[in-house]
């Protein structure tokens, strides 16, 4: 890790303008709870100054009612709402969607395409927040830097809400 | 019960009638501060009471309320009623941005003797001549303005509701007012008359004052522009008050002007 961040402006240098992927796996748990709901799950890129430089995904209860049952609890995820969520027209083509059943659920996106576009060579996180009705709510960073030199496999942990973000990057 | 706390309760009582906010805790406290959807709705509890925030003393009278819109424009609120201990009403959104909704309170306080009794007078200045009798003698006239608020924003906030009157105490928001998180700092501007208040202590106390043991307040001063910060130790609804008085009455009989400005706000876990 220390030694890729040492030799990574070289890199950044030499590198050709190439098309890099970020593949995120987020891993929804299974929970054994009397009242169980999947969560509103939010999955963006966030810069050092906590700015949004991606919005990647957003899961949200699609069903329609007169108070907007669905997006009446986006501000749930408070700190997607707070960090930019609430600047987004629901729904978003290509970001928003129906919430998901437990289970690893992979993502990929490419560099220059939506939703991801072209990032900034730089550092950032990759953040996913889930919040379930009548359950809890967490947040779970994963620091990278973009682009990547080589193929990189990163990871955090959930507690509660979340298992395993994985991301990878390829240069 | 003794003459001495017959004394204090007769004491107590003449501070709670003019300026209860002192006295007394005036508080409104919305059920959401950050709403979204086609349709959102917000209600609200108003009332005046020692811990916060339990109703447990006075309700905040609904005519002193003001809704002001996004585009600064006023809100009826809707499903008002006042109980015992509390008011209640309901808030429409039916547009993006920041609410604030305030509740002021002002007027005269006389204090005077007439045949060697002493007296209390409170209400308007044109109904002071009429209700204080020509005789009076050591009329002593203040006045004040009480302002207590909170704030409420559909979607993305917005400015348009949160420009000062210009009148009395208020607080102008520098960081957004209804983004609070725990452990961040947060930073607002106090004003008198629009002008910015220096040197005036704020307070801020959590919500929830019946399940600990200690007020807990949280001080800052403002400085020379007003403004002042807090670092929010944790989630919840705080009350942040200040007040202070000057000789700027609207009436040449009042020789003192008592400002005092609370408003509610909400603090999110990170």
């Amino acid at each position: 890790m220390r030694r890729f961040s040492l030799t990574l402006p070289a890199i950044l240098l030499a590198a050709p303008a190439a098309a890099a992927d970020l593949n995120v796996t987020v891993q929804i748990p299974q929970l054994n709870v009397a009242e169980y709901h999947r969560p509103y799950t939010a999955v963006w890129v966030e810069r050092e100054d906590h700015s949004v430089a991606a919005q990647l995904a957003v899961w949200y209860a699609q069903k329609e009612s007169k108070e907007g049952a669905g997006t009446k609890w986006l501000p749930e995820l408070r700190q997607w709402w707070r960090r930019g969520g609430r600047e987004l027209q629901m729904p978003v083509d290509g970001v928003s969607g129906a919430t998901r059943p437990a289970g690893d659920q992979k993502l990929s996106f490419h560099e220059g395409k939506a939703p991801l576009g072209q990032l900034a060579p730089g550092k950032y996180d990759l953040v996913v927040e889930a919040a379930r009705e009548t359950g809890g709510r967490e947040v779970v960073r994963v620091p990278f830097t973009w682009p990547a030199s080589e193929p990189q496999q990163l990871a955090a942990q959930g507690s509660s809400e979340l298992g395993a973000v994985k991301v990878d990057l390829a240069p | 019960m003794t003459k001495h706390s017959l004394k204090w309760g007769a004491l107590a009582l003449a501070l709670a009638l003019p300026f209860s906010a002192q006295a007394h805790k005036m508080w409104m406290v919305p059920s959401a501060t950050n709403v979204s959807g086609n349709d959102p709705w917000v209600t609200v509890d108003a009332a005046v009471s020692n811990d916060l925030f339990y109703p447990d003393h006075m309700p905040v009278a609904l005519d002193r309320i003001t809704i002001t819109t996004p585009d600064g424009q006023t809100a009826k609120p809707e499903n008002a009623l006042t109980g015992q201990y509390r008011s209640v009403f309901d808030v429409h959104l039916t547009q993006p941005g920041t609410y604030k909704i305030a509740a002021v309170n002002g007027g005269l306080f006389a204090s005077y003797e007439v045949d060697g009794q002493k007296r209390r007078w409170r209400g308007e200045a044109a109904a002071m001549s009429k209700e204080i009798p020509s005789n009076a003698k050591n009329v002593e006239v203040s006045e004040s303005i009480n302002r207590v608020e909170t704030f409420i924003t559909n979607g993305k906030p917005s400015d348009g509701a949160l420009k000062p009157s210009g009148k009395g105490l208020e607080l102008v928001p520098v960081t957004r007012v209804t983004d609070l998180a725990s452990g961040e700092a947060a930073t607002f501007q106090l004003l008198v008359d629009g002008k910015p208040a220096s040197g005036l202590k704020v307070m801020a106390i959590a919500g929830e004052t019946r399940y600990r043991n200690a007020q807990d307040e949280i001080d800052a001063t403002t400085d020379k522009d007003g403004k002042f910060s807090i670092t929010w130790p944790h989630a919840g609804m705080y009350w942040v008050n200040a007040s202070t008085q000057d000789d700027k009455t609207g009436l040449k009989q009042a020789k003192v002007r008592r400002l005092s400005y609370a408003a509610t706000l909400e603090v999110l876990p990170q």
